[in-house]
């Protein structure tokens, strides 16, 4: 048998694979909160709560109307976004003018509320979702036993991760976008309504937090906390991959599972530190993050 | 509104000064015995302990208090987990609030943390909650009963069952605190005692761990034959799931070393059947069990009462009859007195049937060992156990003289 470092080949591999879906995830939240960040400067603190929002609708839709997973891949997205939209419109918006810190307050506040109400309708232990037929069943690589489902979660997060990159950096709707982030009054002189542009783009950030946690319903139980479980260390993603930074936080989001799964096999009491510790040294070396622009 | 209760009020205090009655009056409300439910409301063991805990010390207050005339007050805060929170929280209960006893208190870092504080102000404490059989052991106190259950008895019970099964070698998936170590040692010295190998352990961070497959990929990897959970509420429910997916369960045996009628109800039985557990209490033991549910589970229709709150109604229950018997005010007074006189009395009701309490604090409840039924077994709602084996209290729990309790005379 292959030893790496002291460890099986085939344990490493594993582990190897399990850190990248981890990293599906980080990746996808941290891909909506950079949307968001680069496009309304808004640090979204409420993104954990929404992706959260996002497992809840699609256990509902299955529990009260028998709508399944498939369908509910894209429904929830919808819903929650809309929930996103109408939050952006008759609250967010109002903080624009003033300084980060009040943005980040807000929508702090706002995912306490969002989870305490779920806390207080549907109690905390969690409820089961189950794994679609079609996805159910696990493959035997040779060095581990996949599960289909799962890989099927690194493949619709990448496709996802990579659309939204190629419709922000090469499309003339995302050319748009950028132009309406560098300066608003002059994409606005040409005739573009800026604010709804910058509407619509908190609720496509919304909506991929709500398609992870979607992705997310029948691997962890759908369960009031699982998005804080998540939030910390998808903000520090967010922070190493350059604030703001579409394919940093992609890359960083994949980069960090992979770490944090191989920390669980070195020294795992140390898997929840470690990309705080990878956070330090990346602020240290680079402070605007690994794919943040110089100033 | 506020201006005629002001006036209300003025008037009340205008009268009873007037009243010679007064002295009898004010003597009544200081003797009032205010209890303290203090646990986990919004984190992973909500739905074990929570609000039903604090339904049921209630369900306690209601059926003896008012009944014997005496006045009792029932209030909670959630400790988040948080030892530091819980200890701050503890000390304006008794400095501020004249809290007289404290329960439940899940999670043993902040059981054990709280500890010194009651001891240090002389109050009662009545742990149903948390785990750690530290609690009895090295760091046992005049002022607390255990009273529910302990990491020696759930390892006696669901780990011996398993060893005996031909669980010989395991692996442990440990919650990395206080509770998840202590369960992890008691397990390891049982099994090997009955002589059994421990392959080797992944301690993960608490709170906040929700994808366990690493772990679960590596126990696989070290050839145990058993996969022992040394965790509990959300953190099992979630293994649990994963051992599922990623098939361990096809090569290793599941140890739920705790595991409560709530988390089944949230894994769903299709999920969390042929698994072996130990409570020691379950709603349908018998007509007592039975007839306690009854009347309490209109009250929280959702969660269902699993071992830790019927014990917060069992230990209520018999700290009223206790502080019946001894005078409110002597009971105020002196929490090490109140908790010698818990210990003299005799103890009874329909969640444990008879007990007694040792001298180190542990009340020496029946473990019953379970295994989830099949879907296809389950004819009703939250009808959930099989028995497997029962064993008595004097039965269940670390001897005496291994706890290495400063009470207990040598």
């Amino acid at each position: 048998m292959i030893m790496i470092f002291g460890i099986p080949g085939p344990l490493l591999f594993g582990q190897l694979l399990l850190g990248l879906i981890n990293g599906a995830f980080y990746a996808m939240l941290s891909l909506g909160l950079a949307v968001i960040f680069g496009m309304l400067n808004i640090i979204n603190f409420a993104h954990g709560a929404l992706f959260m929002m996002g497992a809840f609708v699609a256990w509902i839709l299955l529990d009260a109307l028998g709508i399944g997973y498939f369908p509910s891949l894209i429904l929830a997205p919808l819903i929650v976004g809309a929930f996103g939209v109408v939050l952006e419109r008759t609250i967010i918006s109002r903080l624009y003018k003033l300084d980060h810190l009040y943005g980040l307050l807000l929508t702090f506040g706002l995912s306490l509320v969002i989870e305490g109400l779920f806390r207080n309708a549907y109690g905390s232990s969690g409820l089961p979702y189950r794994i679609p037929d079609i996805l159910q069943g696990a493959t035997n690589l040779g060095f581990m036993y996949m599960p289909n489902y799962r890989g099927w979660v690194v493949l619709a997060a990448l496709v996802v991760c990579f659309s939204t990159w190629a419709i922000i950096e090469k499309t003339s709707l995302g050319a748009t976008l950028r132009a309406a982030t560098e300066n608003a009054p002059l994409v606005q002189a040409f005739g573009v309504n800026v604010p709804r542009v910058v509407t619509l783009t908190y609720g496509a950030g919304v909506a991929l937090a709500a398609f992870a946690g979607v992705l997310a319903a029948p691997i962890y139980s759908v369960n009031p906390n699982m998005g804080s479980n998540f939030i910390n260390t998808v903000f520090a993603v967010v922070v190493i991959g350059g604030m703001g930074s579409i394919l940093g936080s992609i890359v960083t989001g994949f980069g960090l599972g992979v770490i944090e799964g191989l920390t669980k096999v070195f020294y795992p009491q140390a898997s929840a530190t470690v990309v705080f510790l990878v956070m330090i040294i990346v602020l240290l070396a680079r402070p605007r993050g690994l794919f943040g622009k110089a100033a | 509104m506020t201006l005629s209760r002001r006036s209300i009020l003025t008037a009340a205090a205008a009268s009873a000064l007037t009243v010679p009655a007064l002295p009898r009056l004010a003597h009544a409300q200081s003797a009032a015995i205010k209890i303290g439910v203090l646990n986990d409301q919004s984190g992973p063991y909500t739905n074990t302990g929570g609000a039903t805990s604090v339904i049921c010390a209630k369900q306690a207050v209601q059926e003896f208090a008012t009944a014997q005339g005496l006045s009792v007050e029932v209030i909670s805060a959630d400790h988040q987990n948080k030892p530091d929170l819980a200890v701050s929280i503890v000390r304006q209960w008794f400095d501020r609030d004249g809290v007289d006893m404290l329960l439940d208190v899940p999670t043993s870092s902040v059981a054990l943390a709280v500890q010194s504080v009651v001891r240090e102000k002389n109050k009662v404490y009545l742990n149903s909650g948390a785990a750690s059989s530290a609690l009895t052991g090295e760091q046992c106190s005049p002022n607390f009963i255990h009273w529910t259950y302990d990491t020696f008895m759930l390892a006696k019970s669901t780990g011996g069952a398993m060893v005996k099964a031909g669980g010989t070698s395991w692996y442990f998936l440990t919650a990395d605190y206080a509770f998840g170590k202590q369960l992890q040692s008691d397990t390891s010295d049982l099994v090997k005692a009955a002589g059994g190998t421990v392959a080797g352990a992944s301690q993960y961070p608490f709170p906040g761990t929700t994808d366990f497959s690493s772990f679960l990929v590596q126990a696989q990897a070290s050839k145990a034959k058993v996969i022992g959970l040394a965790n509990a509420g959300g953190d099992t429910v979630n293994s649990i799931k994963q051992i599922n997916e990623f098939g361990i369960n096809k090569t290793m045996k599941v140890a739920a070393l705790l595991m409560f009628v709530t988390d089944v109800h949230a894994l769903g039985l299709d999920v969390a059947a042929g698994l072996n557990l130990t409570e020691s209490f379950y709603w349908d033991l018998n007509d007592k069990t039975r007839a306690f549910t009854n009347r309490v589970k209109d009250k929280t229709p959702k969660n269902w009462p699993n071992m830790v709150h019927a014990g917060c109604y069992s230990a209520t229950l018999h700290y009223l009859k206790t502080v019946h018997d001894m005078g409110a005010a002597e009971a105020k007074k002196d929490g090490v007195a109140t908790i010698s006189r818990m210990k003299a009395m005799p103890v009874e009701d329909d969640c444990f049937g008879k007990t007694t309490i040792r001298e180190d604090g542990r009340n020496l409840t029946p473990a019953y060992l379970f295994e989830v039924k099949k879907p296809s077994e389950s004819k009703g709602p939250w009808d959930y156990f099989k028995q497997v084996v029962h064993t008595p209290g004097e039965a269940a729990y670390r001897p005496l003289a291994d706890g290495h309790c400063s009470l207990v005379k040598a």
